[in-house]
Parts: C-alpha cells; sequence; structure tokens
C-alpha cells in the first residue's frame, strides 16, 4: 500500500513547510516516506512542485504522471498545471485562490477561465476552498499553507493527533499558535464539506 | 530512531559520523544545504569560501594537515575547482578528502547540464553515487575510510532529486579522528614535474586496484529476479526504474569510477536483455559497449533533462500514463524577483536607457526575462566583466559607452575581480556595477566575505568594496541606491561616458532579508488611467484584475518603487480604485 500526495504551487507560498508536515506525519505512522522538494530558482515566484510519497517501500522520490492520490494545490492554475499527475477519480483539494504570471501580467498570455469548473466535470473528487480568507481569519495571511494541511488531514485516515504533533515538530514556536488556528481551521471547513 | 533528512543533511551526517574536521564550500544550488547543515555541528570547522576552487584548496590543505575534510559544490562549481581536484588525485591525502558534486539533471537552477561523472573519469578519482538519504550518509562516511586506505580524494556525485529529496536515515555516534601526524613529504606533495611523473604512476596503479575493488565491494550489488530483463543502473535512476521494473534483475553500481567489467560481464550474461538505465551521458552503457556487452539505453532515452518514471515507461514499454486533461497547456509560471527586490531599479533604469548588459549568475539573471529583459549576456560565474571587456576590444570604446556589466557581491568576489583586474591593467573603459544586496540571495541567503559574517553568523571583517575597487586602479567608484531611480540614472549616464573604468555599487539590501525595509501595502487609488507603465517593473505584486490595476497586498513590499513611475500620483493613499 502506497499514498502519493502532491502539494502544488507558486514559489513563497509556503509548500515547503506543508510538505515537511506530510513528511512528518509519515514518519509518525512508521511508513517508508520520500519527499521530494524545490529549492533553488523556482522559489523565486515561479511553479513549484514537491510530491509526497508513504507506505511499505519508496522508491523514487517523485511522482508519476497520473499517479497521485491527492494533489493539494495552494493555486488555481497550478491546479490546472498538475492535474495530469492525478490517478483516474483522485482528489484535488484547491485553494481558489488566483496569483498572475508574469506571462499573464505581461499580458503575452490568458490566465485560463473557470478552471475549478472544467477540473469538477471530470471524474476527479474536487474540493475547492477560499484558503486565503481563511488563513486571515486565523490571524495571518501566510498561513495559507496550513489552513490547506488541515483541510488535507480532514480528508485522511489519520489520527488528527498524529498532525497536531507534526505541525509543533516542523513549525517555529513563535508561530505556532497562529499556525494551530489555521490548522483547526482548515481542517473545520473541511469536516462541514463532508 | 530513524529521521527525516533531506538527501544533504544526510552527507552532513555522515561527515559527521565520520569525525570530519573541515569544511569548506561555495553555495550552489543543489548542494548548498549539506554545508548549511555542516555549520550546525560545533565538532566541525566549516566556512564559505569566496568561491570553489578556494574551497577546495582549502580542504586539501586541512587533508595534509592530518584532518578528514571536506569540500562540497554544483557541478558547474565543480569546473572552478577542477584545478585543484586533478592533482590533488596525484598527490593523494594526509586526513581522508571528499569532494561532494551535485549535478542538476534537468537544470532545475543552473547555466548548463553538464555530467560530473566524466570529470572523476577524466581526473582519474574514485566516485561513488548514492541513491537516497541513507546511502549519502553511508555512503560519505565509507568515502573517508576508502580515501585514507587508497591515498586518494573520494567524489561523491549527488543530483538535484537526492540532493533536495527527504528520506529515512538512522543517525549514529560521531567517531573522533585523531589528527593524523604531520609529514613533510616533497616527494609526494610538491607537484613539480620530476615528483609528478612519479605520482602518475602511482595514480594509474591505484586505479587498477579500484578496479579490483569495484569488482567485490558493498557499493555494487545484484539483485537477481527475472531472467528476461536486467537493469544496470545507479543513483536516482536506479529508483526510477525499480518502479519502472518491479520484475527485473537489477545491477545497481554505487561506484561509478572505476567501474567494474567481471562483474558486469557476468550480469548481463545471466539475462535475456539488458537495459542500462542513467541520466545525462551514456557512461555505464559505453563501458558495457566496450566490453562487447549488448545493451539498451540511448537508444530509447535520452542524454538531455532528467527523467520520470512514465517516460521511462513509455521508452521501454509503450504504455502512455492516464492523465486527466482539460485543454490547452496552461500559460508557464517562469521565476521572477520578488516584489521589493532592489535588482528591479537597477534594471529598469537599464533598459530605460537602452543599453547592453552583460550579465552574471545569481537571482538578478531573471533581468533578462520579460517585461524587464534587459540582459543581454549569462555565461558562468564571473564572466559579465570579462566579456563585456572583450567587446570592447572588439568594437571599440565607442561601441563600449552602450555596455555594462552586471554582477552580484558575491559573484564579484567569486571570480569578478580578476576581470575588473584585466579591464584595468589592459586599459580597458568599462562600467562595472555590482549589485550589493548584502547577502548571496539565489542559493537562499548564505553570508559572503561582504557581509561581515561567517558561516556560523559569527561577526568578522567584511571586504569593502569600494576600498576593493579603488585598490585594482579603479578611481571612479560611487555607491549608488537602485530604487532612487532618477539619482541612479544619472549616476550610471555619467559613469557610461567617462573615459577610464569605472564601478557603480548599486547597494540596497535583498528584499527577503529581515533586515530589509518593509513598509505597508501600497493601493491602487482613483487617479488611475490604466497606462500600465508600472506594470513595466515586471513586479509580481502588480497585475490587472477584471480591467484594473491592483496591488496584491499579501505580496506588496511597500517599497513604492511603482510610485516613481506613475506619471499620475495613483498609487498611494487609502483611495482604492472602484
Amino acid at each position: 500500500m502506497q499514498s502519493n500526495i502532491m502539494i502544488v504551487g507558486v514559489g513563497g507560498q509556503g509548500t515547503l513547510l506543508a510538505s515537511r508536515i506530510l513528511g512528518d506525519v509519515a514518519t509518525q505512522l512508521g511508513c517508508d516516506v520520500k519527499v521530494s522538494e524545490v529549492h533553488g530558482m523556482s522559489q523565486r515566484g515561479g511553479s513549484v512542485v514537491t510530491y509526497v510519497k508513504y507506505g511499505d517501500k519508496v522508491y523514487s522520490p517523485v511522482i508519476a504522471e497520473g499517479e497521485a492520490d491527492i494533489i493539494l494545490a495552494f493555486e488555481q492554475l497550478e491546479a490546472y498545471r498538475y492535474l495530469r499527475y492525478l490517478k483516474k477519480g483522485g482528489m484535488m483539494l484547491i485553494n481558489s485562490q488566483k496569483i498572475n504570471p508574469m506571462p499573464v501580467i505581461t499580458g503575452a498570455a490568458e490566465y485560463p477561465q473557470d478552471i475549478i469548473d472544467k477540473i469538477k466535470n471530470t471524474s476527479a473528487e474536487i474540493i475547492p476552498i477560499d484558503a486565503l480568507s481563511l488563513a486571515i481569519e486565523a490571524g495571518n495571511a501566510k498561513a495559507v499553507n496550513v489552513v490547506l494541511i488541515g483541510l488535507l488531514a480532514s480528508r485522511t485516515e489519520i489520527d488528527k493527533g498524529i498532525w497536531e504533533s507534526a505541525l509543533v515538530s516542523c513549525v517555529p514556536p513563535k508561530f505556532l499558535e497562529v499556525n494551530k488556528k489555521a490548522f483547526e481551521i482548515g481542517y473545520n471547513k473541511g469536516m462541514a464539506l463532508k | 530512531m530513524k529521521r527525516l533528512m533531506l538527501g544533504n543533511e544526510a552527507v552532513a551526517r555522515g561527515a559527521y559520523e565520520a569525525g570530519v574536521l573541515v569544511v569548506s564550500s561555495y553555495p550552489g544550488t543543489p548542494s548548498t544545504e549539506i554545508t548549511e547543515s555542516i555549520a550546525k555541528y560545533d565538532e566541525i570547522y566549516s566556512e564559505w569560501a569566496p568561491n570553489e576552487k578556494v574551497a577546495l584548496e582549502v580542504a586539501i590543505g586541512a587533508s595534509f594537515g592530518g584532518a578528514r575534510a571536506m569540500s562540497c559544490m554544483k557541478h558547474v562549481g565543480l569546473n572552478v575547482a577542477s584545478d585543484p581536484l586533478y592533482t590533488a588525485s596525484y598527490t593523494g591525502v594526509g586526513g581522508g578528502l571528499v569532494v561532494c558534486v551535485a549535478d542538476d539533471q534537468g537544470m532545475h537552477s543552473s547555466q548548463n547540464e553538464q555530467d560530473s561523472r566524466l570529470i572523476a573519469i577524466s581526473a582519474k578519482v574514485p566516485m561513488l553515487e548514492p541513491s537516497d538519504s541513507a546511502e549519502c550518509k553511508d555512503y560519505v562516511k565509507k568515502a573517508f575510510d576508502l580515501s585514507e586506505k587508497y591515498d586518494t580524494p573520494i567524489l561523491i556525485r549527488l543530483s538535484t532529486r537526492v540532493s533536495h529529496s527527504q528520506s529515512l536515515v538512522d543517525e549514529c555516534e560521531r567517531e573522533e579522528k585523531n589528527l593524523r601526524e604531520y609529514v613533510k613529504d616533497t616527494a609526494k606533495n610538491v607537484m613539480m614535474p620530476a615528483m609528478a611523473m612519479k605520482r602518475h604512476h602511482y595514480v594509474e596503479k591505484r586505479l587498477e586496484d579500484m578496479r579490483t575493488l569495484a569488482e567485490d565491494c558493498e557499493f555494487n550489488t545484484v539483485e537477481k529476479k527475472s531472467k528476461k530483463i536486467g537493469v544496470i543502473s545507479a543513483g536516482i535512476a536506479y529508483q526510477y526504474a525499480k518502479e519502472v521494473f518491479p520484475d527485473a534483475s537489477f545491477l545497481k553500481l554505487g561506484m561509478i569510477n572505476p567501474l567494474p567489467s567481471k562483474l558486469i560481464k557476468d550480469f548481463a550474461a545471466g539475462v535475456e536483455k539488458v537495459y542500462v538505465i542513467e541520466e545525462l551521458e551514456p557512461v555505464i552503457e559505453n563501458h558495457c559497449k566496450i566490453l562487447g556487452i549488448e545493451v539498451s539505453g540511448k537508444d530509447i532515452l535520452p542524454n538531455i533533462g532528467e527523467f520520470n518514471v512514465a517516460q521511462i515507461r513509455k521508452a521501454v514499454f509503450g504504455e502512455d500514463a492516464f492523465s486527466y486533461k482539460i485543454g490547452e497547456e496552461p500559460p508557464i509560471r517562469p521565476p521572477v524577483m520578488c516584489a521589493g527586490c532592489p535588482h528591479r531599479g537597477t534594471f529598469y533604469v537599464l533598459k530605460k536607457l537602452g543599453l547592453i548588459v552583460s550579465g552574471d549568475i545569481g537571482c538578478y539573471t531573471l533581468g533578462a526575462l520579460a517585461p524587464l529583459a534587459s540582459m543581454d549576456t549569462c555565461v558562468c560565474m564571473g564572466a559579465s566583466i570579462g566579456m563585456a571587456h572583450g567587446m570592447e576590444k572588439a568594437r571599440g570604446s565607442e561601441f563600449s559607452k552602450k555596455v555594462v556589466s552586471v554582477i552580484g557581491d558575491s559573484t564579484f568576489l567569486h571570480s569578478g575581480i580578476t576581470g575588473l583586474i584585466d579591464v584595468v591593467y589592459n586599459k580597458g573603459r568599462g562600467t562595472v556595477i555590482i549589485l550589493d544586496n548584502s547577502i548571496t540571495g539565489m542559493t537562499g541567503h548564505q553570508d559572503n566575505p561582504a557581509t561581515g559574517f561567517t558561516i556560523k553568523g559569527e561577526p568578522t571583517k567584511s571586504v569593502d568594496l569600494v576600498k576593493l575597487c579603488h585598490a585594482v586602479g579603479v578611481d571612479r567608484v560611487r555607491v549608488a541606491d537602485p530604487f532612487d531611480l532618477e539619482g541612479f540614472e544619472k549616476v550610471v549616464k555619467e559613469e557610461i561616458s567617462a573615459d577610464e573604468p569605472s564601478v557603480i555599487i548599486a547597494k540596497r539590501p535583498c528584499a527577503l532579508l529581515k533586515t530589509a525595509f518593509r513598509g505597508a501595502a501600497l493601493r491602487i487609488n482613483n487617479n488611475c488611467k490604466s497606462c500600465k507603465i508600472c506594470m513595466k517593473l515586471g513586479c509580481p505584486a502588480i497585475s490587472v484584475v477584471d480591467g484594473k490595476v491592483r496591488i496584491d497586498p499579501t505580496q506588496c513590499t511597500g517599497c513604492e518603487l511603482c510610485v516613481r513611475v506613475c506619471r499620475f500620483n495613483a498609487i498611494g493613499g487609502d483611495d482604492d480604485a472602484k
């Protein structure tokens, strides 16, 4: 048994922390784990993707096209870009935020319309939320990543306490309070949408 | 207890457990976190050197001094360090010496895609290649033993996916190693022709000994399964291949140089069909072919870019992966200069003046992309200054009045200073703009000789760039703020028209530094005429939403560069445009 989860977004949105929390959760489960991260140039506002795989034995740290069980998308266009990695009937959790890439800003390209509706029309399960508003509600717009981790937690079978202890090990103490709140808000939102 | 670690952290852990005492490196993606992790161990002396050549020389000196020592760099960094590497291969070591080199298949953050295995072969230095974090730690530890046993530096080859993937690692205790006695040995450590010739004979004998080792060592392992397909692979490609060929027999090569011959022949003889799965150059494949073994490799898979499981499956079995499609390819999202980045002001002015910009390596290379699109060249670390000088010598000094070179503070100290000396010495008149953002930015904020802090955050002397430029003979040295667009433009115009070499230090800290200015987010007010001149700055916080220019408050740092270019006083104040 193996779980393949991708976290996709825009450099600077905090996908790295989200993948580290998820990696910590999988380690606590006693699984073999691999987490493939993005460092360097792409972190400067580029398209970023991290892969988290856990199970009995994991080889490639990268998830192959059509094999992701869940994609946690921090931004609509990035959800669109990485949809092809989702397995048939997989689940896409989407933050409804839109961040224009530079080709759209300069007018060289257009931001695709109705992304969420188009994904809804496939056989994939899709859960869109406005994570930015929820993060602001938690007290910090930067906590979008942990709101989304909360949402993800509500959709897995993993005990909530494991997620909470991962949060404690991965988040710097001075930001822990706001992130705990963000997690709770994301988790409750996910439960309410069930 | 197993702990999740980046490959790079595991390399550092291996060095720590092996009793390493000295590590000197220069940052470079994807290798940077090795030395950052090393810096957390109090038992190890660590430093950022000005460049990879110096870093390796420090490590060689520490090794001659009897300590276990290490130097880490990216693939192109090894080019810079190759001069000491090739001769350290002759001298051999005192204490164990390991050089980690991280290749960047797929060029996630690099200017080329070279395969460092070829350098190991030509420098005649043994090379190990781990395929996950546990092996990173294990191989590095064993590399130090091999280095001392065979009197050779050892190369560890990493790749983006090994360096930047986390997997589980068992931590062990550190084994303290006493300094080996220092012995003066000119025949071994002074590489003049007569001594070096003898050492070359030693190097060839050592390679023979290592070849024997490669036939039967823990790094090269056979996994016997089906006799139909045998796969020979190494490093990250092995991990991909294991998913593609779950039932095949495998020969996993952890020692990449030298390669075994009998082991490969015996493995190939036991299977019907052999695939060699390796990224970039056909190093293992060519070795097989020399041995007369028929294999499939680069005939079905490219020597460009990194591999993925779906691609290998398609190449071998013709299977297409399932994928949802909802329309055309989405617009790309290239990396951009951050909101509040000081380089934005510099490139805005250079574009406005229509100058030819000889560029360099760093975050500011992004100045080549639209809409600023004001960098003309980028070849390697430090190249900007010499290249601008070359253009001047080719096309004359009038042409050169339209040319400037731009180079970051860390890159200038890495290898730009020698280019500047060349300009002065050979009577050039070029203008060099040093983008001094007080940090090494692109690789994630490492200190450098101009920041005033060591890798451990201790205060130290900092290079005074103004005095340094004066000292090499540049009389015209100016310091200017790239956010003062008018003032900066005036300085650039004055310096490019001067008939002597000049340096402009564009001074403003990286927007991501804690010490950087951060004001309240700006807003567009009712004066906006949608002229979109602010969008020519290429700021990711400014974009058009529903036909109106908007500033994203989560990204805006309040740098006010857009306020300065706006002609209608339409940015600032409280009135958000309706």
